[in-house]
């Protein structure tokens, strides 16, 4: 039971290229920001969005290809879809929504309402077996969405931000069901999600896509110790700066120079944590060994007794500083500063 | 003297609103009246069950309940051609498919004359091949009443299918489900009173057809003359028999459109395929 | 000046009316041509008219017996009814009794309308039973299934016959079966216009109006 995926799809000003595999029981989360492709790429692998190159096969089947003309409908993909707004049938009972998926395969109706039933007593819903959707609250939906989704027994689940519909009361509590009862599903899940909390609940191995590319695989440590976009450097809160080294130099597309403790020489990432940064009004004499970059201050964020400090310049940071230094440096946006980082405090690691 | 508000009694529109709705009431409701104020009473029984009425009226049930079949089983496709697929001069086909509402009816028999007629442009070919002829007879009554009502049917329900939020769709095909077994589970039921409503409207056109009827079906008693027409005919000679046949034409619509509750439209401002109210 | 006129005056009255605005020319004519039967309860009901033409007499009847005239009936002009066909008589039909035969479309006025008592005093004074697919609700529209090729045959009257032209053939009905339509003329007891109402009425009756009604094939009074 694999899954494995490489295709390029274009959608309006999204361009989407990614290659993806998911191992038997394995459960990836896809994360990034909105716009990247996320559920875009859920909807190719479901059938729901024909690709324009490249090849889907879901154990052994090409349900995707346009170079050959292949292509499964998503009523013929072994999958259970669970959207975003759960979108269960509003004319129907709780028990028949479950129920669909069966009856849709023509297993006959006595049959399909007794696996229904067991799935309702799974996820906790059996008392609304003969109550329509809308008389359920937002996480008795997604419980029912997901029962619905898991009756057919699918090889491949997918789930489209399936707690962003959800207040922030309840969404904890939603994602520990959720994780409980994706535990006990032994086929493929792909969860779609925004949010690093879920990815870090609930995924094996996590994917970051960003603007339609894939831009960094590994469980969520891996991914988050050495981040490879802006995007996961942000989720972490460190600086994140790209650039090529060369005899212990990182110098960056603008241009800016970064002195750096021994590396390899290469196209590389470099990791500048906020409290390593310091500020100071004049440029100090140092030894080689440390850096320091003009810059000009752009925003202020007193965060209790830190404050988080956006510079611009040929090398943009965020600095955090405690609270007496900044009055001491009596900062405002506009002013100018240097920004000063011992080499040894930087991380480097190849692109 | 306290006044007591009951729920559901709450009248909540503004002084001029309410007297401008209470003039249209008025205006729908005065020729009604006006109906009922002359009518023969004495003899509205003997003209009532009179045969020619009897039978122009069975006539007037039978085509218009086939006319409005027929606008349903082509007037659904059709508005699911419309509504979800997108093609060169869809706006031409639409504008063509519901021509017939703006167009005056014996515009509309005049024009299904020249195209099915015995010497019109598919007609001729009808009458050539298959000694079948249109004008004349009762299937005839049925294809000019399907030319004028069925727009009404394809309009309603194809505003319905664009409101419907497509991917429910979606999660049907991923369920398993065939495009036609979600149509049959999920579309159709969601699209429940608007196809009522439509069928309702077409009924309604079809039954109160005169125009293009008589131009291009013809009358005769039995075989074409629908209520319309035998009103129409009545008038000039029996004017107490037109307001009876007349009155009970418009009974019968009244039952139906009554009997015909608001549940069936839709709930007023919740669901999102409402169309009427 | 508004005239209510038999459908089968329309070419004739027509062109009396263009007649009437040349000796009259501060004169506006405006007719409404339909069956009599509709055109009597029009006026009954108070549409404006100041002169009524009727294809029969009953229907003249009709108006006076509700005390809607303002001067006597007099009849001015006849015609006769005949069979109309198409051009070349593609069904070689040769009188009244050939219209008996159900595999022909025959059409026919709506009994209500004078042209349609008249076609059945017609088959039963031939005694044929004749069944038409179709009952027309005034001549003109049996003139137009005729010359459109929907029907085999119509009675008309024979005035509508002539002005078909070369669209329409014509079938005699013989003298002896055949009825002579009397068209009678009145002012109106509402007419705005009671001058104006009599002087058409003379001008029908006058040589001139005579001439013109001849020519379209109505007969002496």
């Amino acid at each position: 039971m694999t899954l494995s995926a490489s295709l390029a799809l274009q959608l309006g000003s999204l361009d989407l290229q990614a290659d993806l595999e998911v191992e038997p029981g394995e459960l990836l989360a896809l994360l990034g920001p909105n716009g990247a492709g996320k559920s875009t790429l859920l909807r190719c692998l479901g059938g729901l969005a024909p690709i324009d190159a490249g090849r889907i096969v879901l154990d052994d089947l090409v349900v995707d290809e346009p170079a050959s003309d292949s292509f499964v409908e998503p009523e013929n993909r072994p999958i259970g879809f669970v959207f975003q707004n759960y979108l269960l049938f509003e004319n129907m009972t709780v028990l028949e929504n479950v129920a669909y998926g069966l009856r849709s395969r023509k297993t006959p109706k006595a049959d399909a309402r007794r696996t229904a039933r067991e799935w309702l007593e799974r996820v906790g819903l059996s008392e609304y077996a003969d109550q329509r959707p809308r008389s359920l609250s937002g996480g008795q939906t997604q419980r029912a969405a997901l029962a619905r989704a898991l009756a057919t027994n699918p090889r491949l689940l997918l789930l489209d931000e399936p707690l962003a519909a959800l207040d922030a009361g309840t969404r904890s509590s939603v994602r520990r069901d959720l994780r409980r009862h994706l535990e006990t599903f032994e086929g493929m899940r792909i969860l779609v999600t925004h949010d690093p909390v879920d990815a870090y609940a609930l995924a094996d191995r996590v994917a970051i896509l960003d603007a339609g590319r894939i831009v960094q695989v590994g469980t969520l440590a891996e991914v988050t110790a050495h981040p490879r976009s802006r995007y996961v450097a942000d989720l972490v809160g460190v600086n994140l700066v790209n650039g090529v080294v060369f005899d212990g130099v990182l110098t960056t597309e603008a241009g800016a120079q970064v002195v750096i403790a021994d590396a390899q020489p290469g196209p590389s990432f470099a990791v500048i944590r906020p409290p390593s940064i310091s500020l100071v009004r004049e440029p100090v004499d140092g030894s080689s060994a440390r850096n320091t970059w003009v810059g000009t201050i752009a925003e202020v964020d007193r965060l209790g007794d830190r404050v988080r400090v956006g510079i611009e310049g040929q090398l943009p940071l965020t600095a955090e500083i405690t609270a007496a230094a900044l009055d001491a440096l009596q900062l405002q946006p506009g002013d100018e500063i240097h920004a000063s980082v011992k080499a040894t405090d930087i991380e480097v690691y190849p692109a | 003297m306290s006044r007591s508000r009951r729920r559901g009694t709450r009248v909540s529109l503004p002084a001029p609103v309410l007297a401008l709705a209470v003039v249209a009431v008025v205006f729908f409701a005065l020729p009604l009246v006006g109906l009922l104020w002359r009518a023969p009473w004495s003899n509205a029984w003997a003209y009532l069950t009179e045969e020619h009425a009897l039978i122009a009226l069975r006539l007037s049930l039978i085509c218009s309940l086939w006319a409005t079949l027929l606008s349903v089983v082509f007037g659904v496709p059709l508005a699911w051609l419309l509504a979800r697929v997108e093609f060169p001069g869809r706006g031409v086909v639409r504008a063509l498919c519901t021509l017939s509402m703006v167009l005056p009816p014996v515009v509309g028999g005049v024009a299904l004359f020249f195209a099915l007629g015995r010497r019109g442009l598919v007609g001729q070919y009808l009458d050539r091949w298959f000694d079948f002829r249109l004008p004349f007879t009762t299937a005839g009554v049925v294809v000019a009443q399907t030319f004028v009502a069925m727009p009404f049917l394809v309009i309603t329900v194809e505003a319905a299918l664009r409101q419907l939020d497509q991917r429910v769709e979606d999660a049907s095909r991923t369920l398993g489900a065939s495009r036609w077994y979600t149509f049959r589970r999920v579309t159709l039921p969601a699209i429940r009173p608007a196809l009522v409503a439509g069928a309702v409207l077409a009924w309604a056109r079809a039954l109160g057809e005169f125009g293009a009827t008589i131009t291009f079906a013809g009358n005769f008693p039995g075989t074409t003359q629908t209520m319309p027409l035998a009103v129409y005919l009545a008038l000039e000679t029996n004017p107490e028999q037109a307001i009876v046949l007349a009155l009970l034409l418009i009974a019968i619509s009244f039952a139906v459109l009554v009997g015909l509750r608001d549940r069936w439209f839709g709930r007023s401002g919740r669901s999102s395929t409402t169309v009427l109210g | 000046m508004t005239v209510f006129a038999a459908a089968s005056l329309t070419a004739a009255f027509t062109e009396i009316g263009d007649a009437f605005v040349v000796e009259y020319p501060d004169a506006k004519v405006t007719f409404n041509f339909a069956a009599s039967s509709e055109l009597v309860a029009q006026i009954g009901e108070g549409a404006p008219a100041d002169v009524f033409a009727s294809a029969d007499k009953s229907n003249m009847t009709r108006l006076t017996d509700g005390g809607n005239n303002a001067t006597e009936p007099e009849i001015f002009a006849t015609n006769v009814l005949e069979i109309m066909v198409e051009p070349g008589n593609p069904k070689g039909i040769t009188g009244v009794a050939d219209l008996a035969d159900q595999n022909l479309v025959v059409v026919a006025c709506a009994p209500e309308v004078p042209c349609g008592k008249y076609a059945a005093q017609v088959f039963e004074s031939a005694g044929v039973t004749v069944t038409p697919k179709s009952l027309e609700q005034n001549v003109k529209a049996v003139v137009g299934k005729v010359t459109l090729g929907e029907a085999d045959a119509g009675i008309v009257y024979k005035t509508d016959v002539t002005a078909a032209g070369d669209k329409a053939a014509g079938v005699e009905i013989p003298a002896a079966t055949n009825v002579v339509a009397e068209y009678p003329i009145a002012v109106t007891k509402e007419a705005a216009n009671t001058q104006g109402a009599q002087a058409f009425i003379d001008l029908v009756n006058s040589e001139q109006g005579q001439n013109i009604l001849a020519s379209y094939g109505f007969l002496a009074p």
